[in-house]
């Protein structure tokens, strides 16, 4: 797993509420085998004017000039402004398999989904909560300063902008150490392995009928 | 011991371990896997020279993106035309073989859509843990089980240690009393509670649905409505065990049987919350006041009763809920005031895990039975959502009824659901469907998905338009659809 410690870096807004997993990742990218490459089709269908296929070269193809990801000022962006419940729908990966890969390190947002928001953690993605109002105030200043950069600090659990305005946010303790160390999780519960085994012992003495049948 | 809800009994008799740092270590009984969600975990397993922690926890099948055409079917996995959907079909096969784990293939009795799939076999049964790389995961929660939709790096990790490491949720409960009317089905019960509570509502718990609404309801129809939790922001939704669940699961091919049902059944009757068990929040609802439903935009919160009016964004009191009205009124192509029973439909699809099983099936053909599709639509799908489905519907002669309606009658899978085969909506078509989920783009791109019942899409699909089922079940007098 990646390690998310500290980044500064250029935002980008993404103002509307309640953007899907479909809306991240459209389905049609989803009939892949890998973990990469998903970057060029993140938001495509808002993204591009005309309809997306995977094994397509994006760079020939009609870019939307309204969506705001594609305008120069935001061009490069690596942390994400959303608005509340970012992620909802389907539990895909690829989802922020596709904001990594495009360049994103961070997400800031009032609320977000729960599978998306675990998800994010697995890939070295930071899901930020603030409150509704300290986005509003981002994407205010957002709109209004060409270059608008932030530093996100994990250990600090701050978001710091230019104009020093600091703002705090909370996580879970076990979520925040993962990303801090990038640690192989599946490598840290094979720790416990005894006590899923010991675990196994007595459950198949309660409930034998979990076990066996499916062969 | 304080009273605990059944999500609390469920999450107690999993914990392997509770971690110091908050996390605790949950233990997984069953694992669905499919093409889509689990090529990149065997990858990662492999990499790290990793195998399954065991193979009698794990059953897989193909479902996402497979045709429904049945002439591509016949031509089997190396027929299937698109090349990237062929190659994910056969590494879902390759990963099987090689690990050992137990799957139902594309044509094979068994296959079907994960969750239609897991409790027809009775892989699924009362007080286990289920986890599957889809969010629809819930739906196997009517039979009391703790489940839920997991990332792709949690089926690497359910498949390496049989475990999750996982935060215990709060607990909500959603209540609905009184008896439905004719015509009001398990979609529109759900479809109701996403409209009250909204599509974050539950964010952060697991949905007990309880009162009579639910004990008078079948166990398919208690699916229909676990399996749309998520569409309320809840991972996990769950009906407590009675009698119906247990009569559900009585035969079915991985139940126990013998001196074994029995010492199941006995532990199965005490997965119900306790008198004065605490939820977090609690939500009412009456059953008067539930009538067929439809979505009008491009969030299954965005829900109506198909008597109502699309809604005007100026009665929206905030700003950003107005601007996502005004949003969703344009991409639908719908004006405010226009009445919902007038919108014209171009396609209609009655599957999905929500919407595909027996039961729904039969409410169609009810409706189907002796009447016509419309001139003005360009297709009505039905797709059952397994083999087993398929063939007990086509033991009843339905696949007759649809037949010789006008409809089309497929092969198993989640079809246009997602449309990551062929079944999909064109720019711009309405398209009245029984699956879970109106996003933009979700079933085509530009597509315009109106959720609703299987009756209310079967009568839109004769009706030419969104039409109110009770006018039709009235007319011919038939049984009610209400389970």
């Amino acid at each position: 797993m990646k390690a998310f410690t500290q980044h500064r870096g250029l935002v980008g807004p993404m103002d509307r509420a309640n953007v899907d997993t479909d809306m991240i990742i459209p389905k049609q990218f989803l009939k892949s085998i890998k973990r990469s490459g998903f970057g060029p089709n993140l938001f495509d269908e808002l993204r591009y004017l005309d309809h997306g296929e995977p094994g397509q070269d994006c760079a020939d193809r009609p870019l939307n000039p309204d969506f705001a990801l594609n305008k120069p000022r935001y061009r490069g962006a690596s942390i994400l402004l959303a608005r509340k419940n970012f992620g909802c729908g389907s539990s895909r990966e690829h989802a922020p398999w596709a904001l990594e890969d495009y360049g994103f390190k961070v997400v800031i947002a009032p609320s977000y989904a729960d599978i998306f928001y675990n998800n994010c953690f697995k890939n070295g993605v930071l899901p930020v909560i603030l409150t509704e109002d300290e986005v509003d105030i981002l994407f205010l200043e957002l709109e209004a300063t060409e270059g608008y950069e932030l530093d996100v600090n994990l250990a600090s659990q701050t978001v710091t902008s230019d104009s020093r305005q600091v703002f705090n946010f909370s996580l879970d303790q076990f979520r925040k150490q993962c990303l801090l160390t990038g640690l192989d999780e599946i490598g840290l519960t094979l720790i416990q392995a005894d006590k899923i085994r010991q675990y196994e012992v007595e459950r198949e003495k309660a409930h034998p009928w979990v076990y066996g049948a499916i062969k | 011991m304080a009273a605990r809800t059944l999500y609390d009994k469920l999450w107690d008799s999993h914990l392997v371990n509770e971690n110091d740092d908050g996390s605790s270590l949950l233990y997984i009984d069953r694992h669905v896997l499919h093409e889509v969600t689990s090529p990149q975990a065997f990858e990662g397993l492999r990499i790290a020279g990793r195998g399954p922690w065991r193979l009698d926890t794990n059953i897989a099948t193909p479902d996402h993106n497979i045709s429904t055409d049945r002439s591509e079917r016949e031509a089997g996995v190396s027929g299937i035309p698109d090349e990237i959907s062929r190659i994910q079909v056969q590494t879902l096969d390759d990963n099987c073989d090689h690990f050992g784990i137990k799957e139902f293939k594309m044509n094979e009795m068994g296959q079907g859509i994960v969750h239609v799939m897991g409790p027809e076999l009775g892989a699924t049964m009362p007080g286990m843990t289920v986890v599957c790389g889809d969010s629809h995961t819930a739906t196997h929660g009517a039979l009391a089980c703790l489940a839920h939709g997991i990332g792709t790096s949690e089926v690497e990790h359910v498949l390496a240690t049989q475990c999750l490491v996982s935060k215990k949720m709060k607990n909500m409960r959603v209540s609905v009393e009184g008896a439905v009317g004719l015509g009001v089905t398990p979609k529109d019960v759900v479809l109701a509670i996403i409209g009250k509570i909204g599509t974050a509502g539950g964010s952060g718990h697991a949905i007990e649905f309880s009162g009579s609404v639910f004990r008078d309801m079948s166990v398919e129809g208690r699916m229909t409505v676990c399996n749309m939790a998520i569409e309320a922001g809840a991972r996990v939704g769950m009906v407590a065990v009675d009698e119906k669940t247990i009569t559900y699961c009585k035969g079915r091919e991985f139940v126990p049987k013998g001196d074994l049902w029995h010492q199941a059944v006995s532990y199965w009757q005490t997965l119900v919350s306790d008198d004065n068990a605490f939820f977090d929040i609690e939500v009412e609802l009456h059953a008067n006041d539930i009538v067929p439903q439809v979505t009008w935009g491009t969030s299954p919160e965005m829900v109506a009763p198909v008597t109502a009016l699309v809604p005007r964004p100026e009665d929206q009191v905030n700003k950003e809920r107005r601007k996502g009205v005004e949003r969703a009124l344009d991409y639908m192509g719908l004006e405010s005031g226009t009445p919902i029973a007038s919108i014209a439909v171009d396609r209609v699809f009655i599957g999905s895990c929500t919407n595909s099983r027996i039961e729904d099936m039969r409410e169609a053909a009810q409706v189907a039975k002796g009447r016509q599709v419309a001139s003005s639509i360009k297709q009505v799908l039905i797709v059952p959502g397994s083999q087993m489905v398929k063939a007990q519907a086509e033991a009843e002669g339905l696949d007759k009824i649809f037949i010789a309606a006008g409809m089309e009658w497929r092969e198993p899978g989640c079809s246009m659901c997602l449309a990551m085969n062929a079944d999909k909506l064109g720019d711009g078509e309405h398209c009245a469907s029984t699956s879970n989920r109106n996003f933009e783009g979700r079933q085509g791109k530009g597509g315009r998905t109106h959720l609703m019942s299987p009756a209310m899409a079967a009568a839109a699909a004769v009706a030419g338009h969104i039409v109110d089922v009770r006018h039709f079940l009235s007319e011919s007098m038939t049984t009610g659809v209400n389970s």
